[in-house]
């Protein structure tokens, strides 16, 4: 898995968006978890891009839950953004498109 | 008789890393196959899901050990059907189960996941030297 972090300031704030590349599985998790994490732990509005992922399992999801719960705990939020339509359709099917931030 | 149309199969070791290899396996089979995209795309998580439950739990208690799965993949008169062997801790078939799907949390969706793609999942006996033996069915 590749990465790439861009911090922006938007008119509403700072924001952290990360670009992950590849496919998301229980062997990828843990690197996931230690690019995502000390932004939302730092407070920051993280963006989350998912354009070049094409494969996401439950572990990937899990990784997605915690993000988003982590960022409710700190105030602050998590937005998936560009999700390919394989992942949408994880996504769907774990019916969590009325809970993440999806955009 | 029922006429056997394909069977491959191939053994991965048990680790995470893995599951990458069992995914890339499962895709050439059904390629060919000539099964749809969006089913393949299915059936693909459905098998990485279960193969992901063999490395996190049937091996939980051993995960130095250098063991191998094996993933079977048969199409027989339209029946598709994957079947896994593992030397792991014995399954209890009672105790699997995913969590609420409304209670949102992190884990318990692999299984909820294999159960929505799939017609049917069943445990088996393992015959030696298998301990585990699980049978995914989908009808084409």
């Amino acid at each position: 898995m590749t990465y790439k972090v861009k911090d922006e300031v938007l008119p509403h704030g700072n924001v952290t968006t990360i670009f992950l590349d590849g496919e998301i599985d229980m062997d990828k998790t843990e690197e996931v978890k230690e690019v995502v994490f000390p932004h939302i732990d730092a407070g920051k509005e993280v963006h989350l891009n998912l354009s070049n992922v094409q494969y996401m399992d439950s572990s990937g999801i899990s990784v997605l839950i915690e993000s988003h719960q982590k960022a409710a705990e700190k105030g602050t939020k998590l937005v998936v953004k560009d999700v390919s339509k394989s992942v949408l359709k994880v996504i769907m099917m774990a019916k969590l498109e009325q809970i993440l931030n999806l955009e | 008789m029922a006429e056997l149309k394909h069977l491959e199969k191939k053994a991965f070791l048990v680790k995470s890393s893995s599951l990458k290899d069992v995914r890339t396996f499962c895709r050439e089979v059904f390629e060919k196959l000539y099964i749809d995209q969006n089913l393949k795309d299915e059936l693909v998580l459905a098998i990485a899901e279960a193969a992901q439950n063999i490395v996190k739990h049937a091996y939980k208690d051993k995960p130095d050990v250098n063991e191998i799965m094996v993933v079977e993949i048969s199409h027989i008169s339209g029946e598709l059907k994957i079947a896994f062997y593992d030397m792991g801790t014995p399954v209890d078939p009672k105790k699997v189960k995913h969590r609420e799907i409304d209670n949102i949390k992190p884990g318990g969706l692999g299984t909820f996941f294999i159960q929505e793609i799939m017609d049917a999942v069943e445990f088996k006996d393992g015959k030696k030297p298998w301990i585990n033996h699980l049978v995914l069915t989908k009808q084409l």
